[in-house]
C-alpha cells in the first residue's frame, strides 16, 4: 500500500524565534530551519511500515517555498521514495494545505495519509483533521500507536488524561504525537542516495487551488514579561494564597 | 449574535476550562452550548446552571459515536448555520474535532485563542508561546478554540437554561471507537498536569529528591527537574523541565530549590501561577515567581504538606 | 566501536568545514578542475551555524575568486564610512589620531561589515551551484590513514551513542569520505588538524600557536544611535598592560551592531575572565550610549589564531593540506583573517587541482605545490609585514607593544630586518592563584550586561542529550592538583558558555562538565594549563545555531 506524508519546513526547534522590531512577523532570514518535528514522526511511521512490508511505497510532499525542497530530501533521507513539492510562495495556512493535500490525494490515492500532528511555527494542529473532513474520510489524531492489518488501521491515540483507540477503514488520515516513535536520523550515506530519488515540482494551480488566506496577520508581538510576585514569611501564607487568591489549590 | 460552545464534561460535571470558553464566547454574544456522551443529560444540567448560557443542546450517545471526530464534527457544522462563532476549550476533544468541522464549513480554524480584539480578530500565541499573534479572520463563521487560563471561568451555578435533544448524524463512517483507557498512574503527566512540583541543585541529592513526592502527592502533581538536578543525578532525564527537557504550563508550578536559569525559565514560564522556594533572595526564578518564600527548603517543605493537611 | 561496517564514498577531494577557507576551496576547485567531485562537510547544523566573526573584510580574494561577487549578491552591504581607534581609561577614552598613519593595516577604505555566518551562506550557495557537494550536521571524526602514511579522507562521528559509549536505538555509524586529497578547515585549533599536526610533525621548527578569544554579541539598537559604517576598536581598559586585547564595535545592517571583545589568551592571571571583560566594556561611557534601549539578539564565542607566520605549521602532508585558521593565517594588526583564509583555500585548491592532474603520472602524494604558491602570493607578503607587531605586545606589553606598532609602521614600514618570536604556548603562561592578582566584576544588570547562562541561550546551543561528554579530561586527578590546587579551576573562568564548573568547592572540590552548553570556542582546548583537555567534536548538528546577522 502507498503512504501519503506531508512535511513541512519550519524554523529548527533549537532556534528561539525573535519577533522582528516592527511587529510584522518573526525573524526567519538567515535562521536555521528543518523538518517540523511531528513531521520527522510521521515519516518515521511510514517508513517502518515499509519495513515492516506493510507499505510499498512513501511518498513526501511540501508545499511552500523552493527551498522546502530541502526538506523533502530529507525526508528521503530517512527513507520516503518519492516527494512532490508544491511551490508557493502565498503564506500557506490549514485550510489551503488540506486543499491542495486533497487534491493530491485524489490524484496519488494512497491507502494512508501520516502527518504531524501541528508544525510548531504556527501551532495550529488542524491539518490533518481538515483534511480528513474534507476528503469525508475516517481520521485518528495524535497517534501513539499504529497497527495496520486487514484494510483497516487501528490507532491509540492520545486524550486529555489517558487514552483512546479507534479502528479505521482504509483509506484513513493520521497525525502524529510525540510518543509515536522516536525518528530516525538521516545518516549520510542515505542523504547522498536521496539527491538521486525523484522529486516532482507542481503548483497549487496545477492542482486547482485558491491559496488565498483566509487569516490575516495583523500583528505579532512579544509576550509580555513576567513579573515578579511578592515573597512570603510562611507556608502558611503560601498556602492560604494559593487558596484564596490564585484559586489554584 | 449568537455563539455555540462545545462543552467537555467528566461524568457529566463541566470542565473548568469549559466555563473559561463561556467567558470567552460572552465577549461575542448569546452562548448556546453543546454536550455529548452518555451522560449528557447530567452535563446538561450542570451547563443549564451555568449563569449567561441562554440553551443547552444535548445528545445523549451511549454507542461510543459521540467519542468519534466524524460524527461530532458533521453535528456541528450542521448546527453552524445558527451561529457566527463556535468556540471550545483547548482540549484534546476539540482539537479532534473542530478542525474537521471547519473543513466541512470551509473555513479557516483559529485554535487557542487568548484574547478577543472584536468579533473578526483575535490574538492567539505561535512558536510554543515565544510571540503572540493577532490574527483577523475573513472567514463568515469563525471556528475557535480557546486557552482556558486566558479568561476566567464562569460560575458554575445561577443560571437556567433551557434543555434541547438534538440528534448525532450519522457521519461518514469508517471510523469506530474501540475504548477508552483512562491513565492508570497516580502521577499525572508532567506535559499535561495541572501542577507541577519542580526540584532543583538544591535538592543536594538523589535521597532528598525524593522528599518532594509527599507535597506532590498532596497537590495531585507532576515531578519535574531543572537540568542541574538532572545532570548531577538526581533523577532521570525524562523529569527535565526546560528549553532542552520538557515544556509545561500548568495552573500552579512550584519550584524547589531552582534558582531559575533562563534555560529552566524557557520551559516554565507560561504556567499560569508560579511558586519558588529557594535560600537565595538574589535567584533569578523570584523575577518570575508569583509567589516566593526565601528560606531552607528542607525546613518549608514540610510545613507545606502540614498546612495542606491541616486545610484539607 | 561500530558493529556495523561504515559505509564509503569516494571523492577526489573532502573538504573538512564550511567556512570561507573550506568554501573559497570548493569554488575554486570547481572552477580549475571542473571534472573533479569535491565533497565539503560541516559540523554545524547548516552552514553559517559555528561561523563567528566580526567581521569586517577586505574583498580582495573574494574579488579573485568570484569577480562578479556584486551582481551575485553577496551580501557585504555596509562599506566602511568611519573608524575610531580609541585607548579606553577607566572612565575616559583618547581616540587615536592619523589612525591611517600609525595604524595603516587599521586602513579599512574598501572593506565592508558583514555577518561572516550570512556571507558564509552566500558561498555556500555559489559551491553548489558549481557542483560542490555540501553536507552540514556531519562531524569529520576520524582521520582516515592508508597502510603508507597517506591520509585518504575522514570518517563522520557516529550518531545515537548514548552517554554510556554504547549505541543506542537510534544509532547510525559514520561514514567513510575517501579522497585523493583532504583539506582541513577546521578554523582555529581544528580537532582533526591537531590529530594531523601529531602524526606528521608539522610544529617542527616554527613558534608555538598564540591564541585570541573572541566573544562577541549581536544587538539591534534604536534607529537614532545606528550609525551604519562606523567602526571602532579599542584597547587599554579593563586589560592590565601584560594582557592583549580589547572591543570592538561595528555598525551594520538594519540597526544591527556587532560587539565583541577579544583577550590574548597568552594572558597570566588566572582570575581573569574574558567574557567579564567583556561585558563590563560595554558599561564604558564611550560604547554604553550605544546599548540604552537596544535588545540583545545573539550571542557566541570563538578562538583565533594570532601567531601569525612564526607560528605557521608546514601546510602539506602525505594526502592533504591545512588552509585557513586552522593554519594561522589570521593578519592580527589588520584584525582580519577572512580574505587571508579564502585565499589559502584558492591556493590550495589551484595546488590539489595541480596534483589531481599529475597524479597519474607521478603519484605525487603531497600536494607540495601549495606551500610555494603561499609563499608566491599576497597573502604572504601582507603577513610577512605585519608579524613582529603582536609579539611585539607579548614582549613589551600594551603599551610597548602600540609604541612598537606605531615604529614598525611608520618607520620601517613592516620591513624590519629582524623577526620576533612567540616563546611560550597560551597554556605556559598562566600564573598560579596565589600570585595572581583578584579581578572584582560588576554584577550584570540584566540590560546591557548579562550572566554566562543567559548568555549562552542566545547561541542557540543544543547538544543531544544522550551522548558522550565531547570534553575529554585526559586524567581528572590532574585537574585537582594543577587545575584546582594551583590555579583554582581557569576554565570556569575562560570557559565563554559555563561549560566548566565546581562543584563542591568548599569539602570536595571536582569539575563538573556541562557539555550542551558547549560552543566549540575552543578555548579549553588552547588555555588548560597542563593540556589535560581535548575537545573532541560532539554528534554532528550539535553545538551553536548562529542566527542570520551574526
Amino acid at each position: 500500500m502507498k503512504v501519503l506524508v506531508p512535511v513541512k519546513r519550519v524554523i529548527d526547534y533549537n532556534i528561539k524565534p525573535r519577533v522582528k522590531a516592527d511587529g510584522s512577523g518573526v525573524e526567519t532570514a538567515g535562521v536555521k530551519m528543518s523538518m517540523n518535528p511531528f513531521d520527522e514522526i510521521a515519516v518515521e511511521e511510514a517508513v517502518r511500515l515499509k519495513e515492516k512490508g506493510v507499505v510499498s511505497e512513501i511518498v513526501a510532499v511540501s508545499i511552500g517555498e523552493p527551498k522546502a525542497q530541502d526538506t523533502l530530501r530529507t525526508a528521503m533521507a530517512m527513507g520516503a521514495d518519492r516527494s512532490i513539492l508544491v511551490e508557493t510562495d502565498v503564506v500557506t495556512e490549514p485550510l489551503s494545505v488540506a486543499k491542495v493535500l486533497k487534491a493530491l490525494v485524489e490524484k496519488e490515492k494512497p491507502d494512508l495519509i501520516i502527518l504531524g500532528k501541528q508544525a510548531i511555527d504556527d501551532d495550529m494542529n488542524a491539518t490533518g483533521q481538515m483534511l480528513a473532513g474534507l476528503l469525508g474520510r475516517p481520521q485518528a489524531t495524535f497517534a501513539s500507536r499504529v497497527e495496520v492489518a486487514d484494510g483497516a488501521v487501528t490507532v491509540t491515540r492520545e486524550i486529555d488524561g489517558g487514552s483512546q483507540t479507534v479502528k479505521l477503514a482504509l483509506p484513513a488520515i493520521i497525525t502524529a504525537d510525540l510518543r509515536l516513535n522516536e525518528p530516525r536520523y538521516a545518516s549520510l550515506p542515505n542523504i547522498m542516495k536521496a539527491r538521486k530519488k525523484p522529486m516532482e515540482k507542481i503548483t497549487p494551480a496545477d492542482l486547482g487551488v485558491d491559496m488565498t488566506p483566509r487569516l490575516s496577520v495583523v500583528s505579532v508581538a512579544e509576550p509580555p514579561e513576567r513579573k515578579a510576585g511578592i515573597k512570603l514569611d510562611s507556608a502558611a501564607e503560601l498556602v492560604s494564597r494559593l487558596r484564596n487568591e490564585a484559586k489554584v489549590i | 449574535m449568537t455563539v455555540l460552545v462545545y462543552l467537555d464534561h467528566e461524568g457529566g460535571a463541566i470542565r473548568q476550562a469549559s466555563r473559561s470558553a463561556i467567558a470567552a464566547a460572552s465577549q461575542l454574544g448569546d452562548v448556546d452550548v453543546l454536550v455529548t456522551g452518555p451522560d449528557a443529560a447530567d452535563a446538561a444540567k450542570s451547563a443549564a446552571a451555568i449563569p449567561g448560557v441562554k440553551k443547552v443542546l444535548q445528545v445523549t450517545d451511549t454507542t461510543g459515536s459521540s467519542e468519534l471526530a466524524e460524527p461530532v464534527a458533521a453535528l456541528l457544522a450542521d448546527l453552524a448555520s445558527g451561529y457566527s462563532h463556535i468556540l471550545a476549550a483547548s482540549s484534546a476533544t476539540a482539537k479532534n474535532v473542530l478542525p474537521r468541522t471547519a473543513a466541512l464549513l470551509d473555513v479557516q480554524p483559529i485554535p487557542d485563542i487568548v484574547a478577543i480584539n472584536d468579533a473578526d480578530t483575535f490574538v492567539r500565541p505561535i512558536y510554543a508561546g515565544s510571540a503572540l499573534a493577532t490574527v483577523k479572520s475573513a472567514d463568515a463563521k469563525k471556528i475557535i478554540t480557546v486557552r482556558a487560563s486566558s479568561f476566567d471561568p464562569v460560575a458554575s451555578e445561577g443560571g437556567n437554561a433551557v434543555i434541547e435533544d438534538v440528534a448525532l448524524p450519522a457521519g461518514p463512517g469508517g471510523s469506530t471507537f474501540v475504548a477508552t483507557e483512562l491513565s492508570k498512574s497516580e502521577r499525572p503527566e508532567l506535559e499535561s498536569a495541572r501542577v507541577v512540583v519542580s526540584g532543583g541543585n538544591g535538592m543536594l541529592n538523589e535521597e532528598n529528591f525524593k522528599l518532594l513526592e509527599p507535597l506532590a502527592d498532596r497537590l495531585g502533581a507532576a515531578i519535574g527537574a531543572s537540568r542541574a538536578a538532572v545532570d548531577k543525578g538526581f533523577v532521570s532525564n525524562e523529569y527535565q523541565v526546560g528549553q532542552t527537557g520538557k515544556i509545561v504550563a500548568p495552573e500552579l508550578y512550584i519550584a524547589m530549590g531552582i534558582s531559575g536559569q533562563i534555560q529552566h525559565l524557557a520551559g516554565m514560564k507560561d504556567s499560569k501561577v508560579i511558586v519558588a522556594v529557594n535560600k537565595d533572595p538574589e535567584a533569578p526564578i523570584f523575577q518570575v515567581a508569583d509567589y516566593g518564600i526565601v528560606g531552607d527548603l528542607f525546613t518549608i517543605l514540610p510545613q507545606l504538606e502540614a498546612e495542606l493537611d491541616k486545610a484539607g | 566501536m561500530s558493529e556495523t561496517p561504515r559505509e564509503t564514498m569516494e571523492f577526489d577531494v573532502v573538504i573538512v568545514g564550511g567556512g570561507p577557507s573550506g568554501l573559497a576551496a570548493a569554488i575554486r576547485l570547481r572552477q580549475v578542475a571542473p571534472e573533479a567531485s569535491v565533497c565539503l562537510i560541516e559540523k554545524g547544523s547548516e552552514i553559517g551555524a559555528h561561523i563567528l566573526s566580526g567581521a569586517v573584510i577586505e574583498p580582495r580574494a573574494l574579488a579573485e575568486l568570484l569577480p562578479h561577487w556584486r551582481e551575485e549578491g553577496a551580501p557585504l552591504n555596509t562599506p566602511v564610512t568611519e573608524e575610531q581607534m580609541l585607548y579606553l581609561t577607566r572612565n575616559g577614552s583618547l581616540e587615536i589620531p592619523f589612525l591611517d598613519r600609525v595604524m595603516p593595516h587599521m586602513n579599512n577604505h574598501g572593506n565592508h561589515i558583514v555577518s561572516l555566518g550570512d556571507f558564509c551562506r552566500w558561498l555556500a550557495g555559489r559551491a553548489e551551484e558549481l557542483g560542490v557537494e555540501i553536507y552540514p550536521g556531519f562531524a569529520g571524526a576520524e582521520v582516515l590513514v592508508d597502510d603508507s602514511g597517506r591520509v585518504t579522507g575522514v570518517a563522520t562521528g557516529d550518531m545515537g551513542i548514548g552517554r554510556d559509549g554504547k549505541p543506542g536505538d537510534n544509532y547510525a555509524p559514520g561514514m567513510e569520505l575517501r579522497a585523493k586529497y583532504t583539506l582541513f578547515a577546521e578554523g582555529c585549533r581544528g580537532s582533526l588538524t591537531k590529530q594531523v599536526t601529531a602524526m606528521y610533525n608539522l610544529r617542527k621548527g616554527v613558534d608555538p600557536q598564540t591564541y585570541g578569544l573572541g566573544i562577541k554579541e549581536l544587538w539591534e539598537i534604536p534607529r537614532e544611535m545606528h550609525r551604519p559604517g562606523l567602526v571602532q576598536h579599542s584597547f587599554g581598559w579593563p586589560l592590565d598592560d601584560r594582557t592583549y586585547g580589547g572591543a570592538w564595535m561595528y555598525h551594520f545592517g538594519d540597526n544591527l551592531v556587532s560587539y565583541g571583545f577579544v583577550t590574548g589568551l597568552d594572558y597570566p592571571n588566572t582570575w581573569l575572565s574574558p567574557f567579564d571583560e567583556m561585558q563590563r566594556v560595554k558599561l564604558h561611557p564611550a560604547f554604553r550610549p550605544y546599548f540604552e534601549g537596544g535588545r540583545r539578539i545573539a550571542y557566541g564565542a570563538r578562538a583565533l589564531s594570532e601567531g601569525g607566520i612564526q607560528s605557521i605549521p608546514r601546510l602539506t602532508f602525505p594526502g592533504g593540506a591545512l588552509i585557513g585558521d586552522t593554519a594561522g593565517f589570521l593578519n592580527v594588526p589588520k584584525i582580519k583573517g577572512t580574505h587571508t583564509a579564502m585565499k589559502s583555500g584558492m591556493l590550495a585548491a589551484e595546488a590539489l587541482a595541480e596534483a589531481l592532474a599529475e597524479a597519474l603520472a607521478t603519484d605525487r602524494v603531497e600536494p607540495g605545490s601549495y606551500t610555494r604558491r603561499i609563499r608566491d602570493s599576497w597573502l604572504w607578503t601582507e603577513l610577512r609585514s605585519v608579524r613582529n607587531i603582536r609579539p611585539a605586545f607579548a614582549r613589551f606589553g600594551m603599551k610597548g607593544g602600540a609604541l612598537y606598532s606605531g615604529i614598525d609602521a611608520m618607520l620601517l614600514r613592516g620591513r624590519a630586518p629582524w623577526t620576533l618570536h612567540t616563546r611560550h604556548s597560551d597554556n605556559e603562561v598562566l600564573e598560579p592563584a596565589s600570585i595572581s592578582e583578584k579581578i572584582s566584576y560588576p554584577k550584570p544588570d540584566g540590560k546591557i550586561t548579562f550572566d554566562r547562562l543567559s548568555s549562552v541561550f542566545l547561541s542557540n546551543t543544543n547538544h543531544e542529550e544522550d551522548q558522550p561528554v565531547h570534553l575529554k579530561v585526559r586524567n581528572m586527578s590532574l585537574w585537582k592538583t594543577v587545575n584546582w590546587d594551583v590555579f583554582r579551576s581557569p576554565e570556569s573562568r575562560y570557559c565563554p558558555a559555563a561549560v566548566y564548573e565546581v562543584a563542591d568547592e568548599g569539602t570536595d572540590p571536582h569539575l563538573q562538565i556541562n557539555a550542551q552548553n558547549c560552543v566549540h570556542c575552543k578555548t579549553c582546548d588552547i588555555k588548560d594549563p597542563a593540556q589535560n583537555i581535548d575537545w573532541v567534536t560532539p554528534e554532528g548538528a550539535g553545538g551553536p545555531n548562529y542566527p542570520g546577522g551574526m
